[in-house]
């Protein structure tokens, strides 16, 4: 594994490699020394083109632990925003020995761009780009999964994930269909016919209109936030029907296997995907994938910077 | 047999250096009180949990034993492909105060020792460390020095010395495969 691009393309065993690592990872945390030499020397670029809280502070956060240094990039307040390009962005990343870089675009298929131009040296991880992937969301969320329901341990075979909801504008959905399919689990996307893509027949899962009709035998309920900021065009009649069609509320909920979780990648909308009762429920994990989502950084760093430099 | 491929040490006589292990850890720390065995992964595990038990068996009582990854703190993660991590099990979560037994099959450059006392001092502040090996091939590059020693094998760099345990091997030798191979 040179860059993290993409699910699509990653193998089980790779993948694994990953939950693997941010399990030992994991079971570090908990002393008081959580900080780790292994990158000492090495500089990591978060490059945010987009606005992000969670994924940037995670990335960080995860490079820190490592001993990384860290340089945050935001479009907000540089070049960017003057009208620098990529390339130009890039070149300047490379003469500033940037060995890692986390990118997270609004344009489909940017961290590709970078990764594959011959601009720079550095690894690339994509952090999110446009409506495409977000790859280190599908491990945290996979590592979550595997967590509460595999006891921490291999595949995820014989599972059944429900996503539900903004399919259409989600690079998580995306990546997750991708990576569960890889480890085994079986998918069912849940959305109004509006919020699907073009081409969703040809993904690895099974499409479903109809919360009620698939949540009873799910494993997982993955509840997808309605991207208000990318819709452009009136994709639901009203969030009061979208809510009542595609939300999960309390009633919902109680319809779902005891053992079954609920997750969401943050940030929520509450009351409009997630009640917010169900958000606070025991069952729901969106805090762990949190914490997750750092032990998952970690271990994606140490995977692509820890060994040897490649020709 | 090959003649390039020894048989240095076998079962029996791994059995015999952990059991005389154990003893001289009893003796030199009057006891097994306040004692921890941690093994570095992957073939220093399974003999901490020998030596642990041997020494269990003389103070008839229970040892705490773990392990001890060190694949974060090596020196040399830049010189080869990235290596999977270990688990770390410390009993008891915590090192300060006591007085530890790090525990691996072969001394050699003491660059892994060096990464031990490294993950050692994160994990908390022992009394003392000690360090027990089943082999000692010599050529440190390290001022690192064991204070247990199951067998000085005497080696030129280039050999290959292969530890097998039955945990992880299904059979218990120690063979010397000299370089060159003639």
């Amino acid at each position: 594994m040179r860059d993290l691009l993409t699910t699509t393309t990653l193998s089980r065993e790779d993948a694994l490699a990953v939950l693997d690592t941010a399990r030992e990872l994991a079971l570090l945390s908990d002393r008081p020394m959580k900080k780790l030499p292994t990158l000492r020397g090495r500089t990591v670029v978060n490059l945010f083109f987009e606005d992000s809280t969670r994924t940037r502070i995670s990335f960080e956060a995860a490079a820190k632990r490592l001993s990384a240094d860290v340089i945050n990039f935001s479009a907000k307040g540089s070049s960017l925003s003057k009208g620098e390009s990529l390339k130009d962005t890039a070149l300047t990343l490379q003469a500033m020995g940037a060995d890692a870089v986390v990118i997270r675009h609004g344009a489909s298929g940017a961290a590709h761009r970078l990764a594959t131009s011959g601009w720079m040296h550095g690894r690339v991880i994509n952090a999110g780009d446009g409506t495409h992937e977000h790859p280190t969301q599908a491990l945290l969320d996979a590592f979550t999964i595997r967590d509460h329901l595999r006891d921490g341990h291999g595949a995820l075979d014989g599972l059944d994930v429900v996503i539900v909801g903004d399919v259409l504008h989600s690079r998580v959905a995306r990546s997750n269909v991708w990576l569960l399919h890889t480890l085994g689990a079986h998918v069912t996307l849940v959305a109004p016919p509006t919020l699907l893509p073009v081409g969703v027949d040809s993904w690895p899962c099974d499409v479903s209109y109809d919360l009620d009709e698939v949540i009873g035998k799910a494993d997982v309920v993955m509840m997808l936030r309605v991207q208000l900021e990318r819709m452009n065009a009136a994709f639901f009649p009203s969030a009061r029907e979208y809510s009542r069609r595609y939300g999960m509320d309390g009633l919902r909920m109680a319809t779902m296997p005891d053992h079954a979780l609920i997750m969401h990648p943050g940030p929520m909308n509450r009351g409009m995907e997630i009640a917010a009762d169900v958000a606070d429920a025991p069952r729901s994990v969106i805090v762990d994938q949190v914490t997750n989502g750092v032990y998952t950084r970690m271990a994606v760093l140490y995977l692509l910077l820890g060994g040897q430099e490649e020709a | 047999m090959a003649p390039d491929q020894q048989e240095f040490l076998t079962g029996s006589d791994i059995n015999r250096a952990v059991v005389r292990i154990a003893h001289e850890i009893v003796e030199r720390n009057r006891g097994a009180d306040n004692l921890i065995v941690l093994g570095v992964p992957s073939r220093g595990v399974p003999l901490a949990k020998r030596i642990a038990t041997a020494i269990g068996s003389i103070e008839g009582r229970e040892v705490p034993v773990g392990s001890l990854d060190v694949a974060m703190y090596r020196d040399d993660l830049r010189l080869r492909p990235t290596v999977a991590l270990s688990p770390t099990v410390i009993p008891g979560g915590d090192v300060t105060g006591r007085t530890v037994v790090l525990v691996d099959d072969v001394l050699f450059s003491g660059r892994t020792t060096r990464a031990a006392l490294d993950a050692l001092s994160d994990a908390g502040r022992p009394r003392a460390v000690q360090l027990a090996v089943l082999i000692d091939r010599g050529h440190r590059e390290l001022p690192i020095r064991a204070d247990y020693v199951g067998k000085n094998l005497p080696t030129a760099r280039e050999d290959d010395v292969q530890v097998r345990l039955v945990e992880l091997d299904g059979t218990d030798s120690v063979r010397l495969v000299r370089a060159g191979g003639n």
